[in-house]
């Protein structure tokens, strides 16, 4: 593939808005896991909330888009300079040539999970305010963000559960690659909702303590909530700050809601994504895990890494800080692999206390000073999706 | 802009359309077009436990699928593949808000899994063995629209045949209210980068300002206007009549799709 430029991007989540509170909180590894309080979950659970969400009040023009996720995906935008770099790159590209490309797996489900309890007694309806458009379809995220950033360019949003908002990034490079556009808002918002803190704990896939990925004694994830963007360009507009150099996507065709034992899927993603790049494995220096804490999932992964890129390759999963944000995990990873490329250090796993043996895999759990020229993140989800992206200090010769 | 692919096999279900050759008949003419429920197919190609799991949505999404596949005589199992759909499966999501507004909160674990967008793509692949790129997508009424481009898009770049679907059902009351999709539609595509022995078409796409073309006849207007997976409509009756004057389908605001339509047989 070409090699495409991130010209900016930003990210928040529970370690915080924007990247200084992102990077300060890697730097001291820091987690912002607490134990849930949110709405009236009364599961035994730690959760990653984005503290001040609900205070967040959109435009008056876009007041029908109001829901957690979209306040979570304003709150972002508004930080690094985001919404100004894509409006300067609008400016001179033209609106209708910049796409909206993002991920999210629950939209604003948690309105319509709320509006539920407000049914009317007699007939059944849901309260007059309830909007299914704005807030509930999951277009409403990619709807809001075009809609506030003022594009007219092609958008979707991707659902395909956890690998959502890595996706994003490969559906974007076709769309730059094939010239239906000059650029990208690429991303995920993903909220905390009743649909996924219950349903994951149906599934006894909820750790009671803040999540230990690759830990011998990981017993489950803690869900997060996160919106990350970033701007795409093809390489030689303005300063590229990081550069994505590959993408593989791949599926498992094995079962709904468990990966492939030995990571069949996950495997053939990270090969493609090599391919894309035209690199060899040797060339990666860090690899950022799905790394959710499951035993089946971190088992799963650490065979197929193992097999790809070899046993020795630094790599860590940045989970037990942010919690598993799911539709919004590829790209919140994404950034921190290029906050990683850019400030030159491997972010240590935080929580975990021992490393499985059996995954052989060479687990950080230090944060490790280290020029770093390449490095690939993995997302893998619910329905056997998976997508392996690699990122590149820019300029280099690949 | 322009992006093409050729068209190597249809797949359809709907309203009073129980597969491509029916659908084909109607939209030429041949046979009227009487309204009807939505008869959806078992999906044989499932192993029982799975298939028990699977709501309409899915049904639906795996029953045009194979259709297209079949009529392309491709091998499912090695097409990449393009799931769309406005709204996935609504019952599914109707019984999870009902269960957490209840006291109890216990949530089946199927339910659960069955609520993500992808679920539809997650099923083609245990039916089909299919293990390249499989995408899950939403645009709201644009969802057609927002396939097909990344179906082309993928044909295009990467140089390889596209499996498309895109799909549709039915909310349940209370959601309904909120989203009348009045029954389950869904299509499928084979879009190949060169043509072969089943190639029916070959389509290009460019974006328009101009608006959508309407049905002719008010009930299959109907339908294209109330689901969004039927906005194909006018392209599969120019498929079906193997015409070719162009069409202009829905897309998104400000920005249509203009299609143009070459019979290769």
């Amino acid at each position: 593939m070409q090699p495409l430029a991130l010209t900016s991007f930003t990210a928040t989540s529970c370690l915080g808005s924007g990247l200084d509170a992102t990077l300060a909180a890697l730097r001291a590894r820091r987690t912002g896991l607490a134990p849930c309080n949110f709405e009236t979950v009364t599961l035994d659970a730690h959760v990653g909330e984005v503290p001040g969400v609900d205070a967040v009040s959109l435009p008056a023009d876009l007041h029908t888009y109001d829901c957690r996720n979209n306040r979570l995906a304003h709150l972002a935008l508004a930080q690094d300079g985001f919404s100004d770099a894509v409006r300067r790159c609008a400016a001179s590209l033209g609106s209708a040539r910049v796409g909206v490309f993002l991920g999210t797996s629950t939209s604003g489900i948690l309105e319509t999970e709320l509006a539920y309890r407000r049914r009317d007694p007699a007939s059944g309806a849901l309260p007059a305010d309830f909007r299914y458009r704005g807030a509930h379809n999951t277009f409403s995220l990619a709807a809001f963000v075009r809609a506030a950033l003022q594009l007219a360019g092609p958008a979707a949003v991707i659902s395909s559960a956890c690998s959502s908002s890595a996706k994003v990034f490969a559906s974007a490079r076709r769309a730059i690659e094939a010239d239906l556009i000059d650029a990208a808002v690429v991303g995920g918002v993903d909220s905390l909702c009743l649909t996924t803190l219950y349903g994951f704990h149906s599934l006894q896939l909820v750790s009671r303590q803040p999540c230990r990925p690759f830990d011998a004694a990981r017993d489950g994830i803690s869900i997060g909530e996160a919106a990350a963007f970033a701007l795409l360009e093809r390489r030689d507009a303005g300063e590229p700050l990081v550069e994505l150099v590959g993408t593989g996507e791949s599926s498992d065709a094995y079962h709904m809601s468990s990966p492939h034992p030995q990571g069949r899927g996950a495997r053939a993603a990270m090969l493609e994504a090599l391919r894309s790049a035209a690199l060899a494995p040797a060339a990666i220096d860090y690899i950022n895990f799905h790394g959710t804490g499951t035993p089946s999932n971190d088992e799963s992964e650490a065979c197929a890494v193992a097999a790809v890129l070899g046993s020795e390759v630094p790599g860590s999963s940045t989970k037990g800080a942010t919690g598993h944000t799911l539709g919004a995990a590829g790209a919140l990873e994404a950034v921190i692999c290029a906050l990683a490329l850019r400030h030159e250090f491997m972010p240590g796993g935080v929580n975990t206390a021992t490393v499985d043996p059996a995954l052989k895999v060479n687990y950080l759990r230090e944060n490790v000073p280290a020029r770093l020229r390449r490095v690939m993140s993995n997302s893998f989800g619910f329905g056997g999706s998976n997508c392996s992206l690699i990122f590149a200090q820019p300029g280099r010769t690949l | 802009m322009t992006l093409w692919a050729c068209i190597d096999g249809v797949g359809l279900l709907g309203p009073g359309i129980r597969d491509w050759q029916h659908g084909a008949q109607i939209l030429r003419g041949e046979i009227p077009y009487a309204a009807a429920t939505t008869v959806l197919p078992q999906p044989e190609r499932l192993p029982s436990a799975e298939r028990r799991r699977t709501g309409t949505s899915v049904r639906l999404a795996l029953a045009v699928g194979l259709e297209a596949t079949t009529n392309a005589a491709a091998d499912p199992a090695v097409l990449p593949a393009v799931f769309t759909s406005s709204g996935g499966d609504g019952a599914n999501c109707h019984e999870i808000c009902q269960v957490l507004a209840g006291s109890e909160r216990a949530l089946s674990p199927t339910r659960f899994h069955n609520s993500v967008h992808n679920a539809a793509s997650g099923y083609w692949g245990i039916a089909t063995g299919a293990t390249p790129a499989s995408t899950a997508l939403c645009a709201y009424d644009a969802s057609f629209g927002a396939g097909l481009l990344e179906a082309l898009l993928q044909v295009q770049v990467e140089g390889t045949s596209v499996l498309l679907v895109a799909y549709d059902a039915n909310y349940p009351e209370p959601m309904f209210a909120q989203r009348p999709i009045p029954d389950a539609f869904g299509v499928a595509l084979v879009l190949s980068p060169a043509a072969g022995p089943a190639t029916l078409a070959r389509l290009t796409v460019a974006s328009s300002r101009a608006p959508a073309e309407r049905m002719s006849q008010p009930a299959l207007e109907g339908l294209r206007s109330a689901i969004p997976a039927a906005r194909s409509l006018p392209l599969l009756a120019r498929l079906a009549q193997r015409a070719t004057p162009g069409v202009v389908i829905d897309y998104l605001e400000p920005t249509n799709l203009a299609l143009s339509i070459e019979p290769c047989r």
